[in-house]
């Protein structure tokens, strides 16, 4: 299987995602952000960093890249998409997820090994972990607090679209503790925390975030 | 001419509180809220026609606000 891994002008993770996804056993593909061809990958991650500087808004410059169109067309289609962190801030800028990502409400950056528990295991990217099952992955943000309005929220919560929620005390002031979200179809995810720091016992918190790239292989197993 | 954006009455502004937080400190009394927001102020040829608001307009609401989290104006300045 082929992950594409995109590379905007300020990406801090895209190497950190492509070891992951080798570690899962997958094949990461770097894509660069000038480029329209997605080089026949299944699937993509839009990695954590400074987007073009996270000028104007995270990630509202970064969602006009080139890349972008070819990504946002094959999204819609239904390939795998996860956005981590800054990823997360360009899927909402993309309105491919709903609401956005907006100063923490402490104006701290937070940097710590956060909790987080799993609300739903059934999207592209979550069907390795069990139902409510804890997991430990880095969170590294100063943007990371989710808003939307009340009538999102509500669909959020009625239509099972939230992936994941902090565990404890909430980090950023994201409305409902929300840490994760995904589309309708369950092949979108946009995650705030770091799973992709998170899958070697000697460069992490642990191993906790690796079912986040083993599902990807499960979903082409079972189909 | 000028594109004002604000961050919707609903949206939480941490940075405006801070703001509204220190002012009493600095002898400000009787300020209830800040809100902080952004403005853009924008050149271009010509005069400013009708078509030429609207395409600012449209340039606001597709990158220069988010109308997600935004509200924003756009005000003709000599």
């Amino acid at each position: 299987m082929r992950v594409g891994v995109v590379t905007f002008p300020g990406s801090l993770d895209d190497r950190d995602a492509q070891r992951a996804i080798r570690i899962a056993g997958a094949t990461p593909v770097p894509l660069w952000h000038a480029d329209t061809d997605l080089k026949k990958v299944d699937a993509v991650v839009l990695p954590g960093g400074f987007s073009y500087g996270d000028y104007l808004r995270c990630g509202a410059i970064a969602r006009f890249a080139p890349i972008m169109e070819s990504i946002i067309t094959r999204a819609n289609d239904g390939m795998p998409l996860l956005g981590i962190c800054n990823g997360f801030q360009i899927l909402c800028e993309s309105h491919l997820l709903p609401g956005a990502l907006v100063r923490n409400h402490e104006l701290h950056f937070r940097c710590r090994d956060q909790r987080i528990s799993i609300k739903n295991n059934e999207t592209s990217w979550t069907r390795g972990y069990a139902l409510n099952q804890e997991i430990v992955v880095p969170l590294k943000n100063g943007e990371g607090s989710f808003q939307c309005d009340d009538t999102v929220l509500e669909m959020l919560e009625n239509e099972n679209r939230i992936v994941a929620r902090y565990v404890g005390r909430n980090p950023n002031g994201s409305r409902n503790k929300i840490a994760g979200i995904t589309n309708e179809r369950g092949n979108i995810v946009g995650l705030m925390p770091h799973p992709e720091h998170a899958v070697e016992d000697l460069t992490g918190p642990g191993t906790d975030g690796l079912p986040f790239f083993t599902s990807l292989l499960m979903q082409v197993v079972n189909a | 001419m000028v594109v004002d954006v604000s961050l919707k009455a609903e949206i939480l502004d941490p940075q405006g509180q801070a703001i509204a937080a220190a002012l009493p400190r600095l002898g400000f009394a009787g300020i209830t809220s800040v809100r902080q927001g952004k403005s853009f102020e924008i050149d271009f040829e010509g005069p400013a026609t009708p078509e030429r608001l609207a395409e600012i307009e449209k340039a606001a609401s597709l990158l220069l606000a988010n109308p997600v989290i935004e509200n924003f104006t756009v005000r003709v300045v000599e």
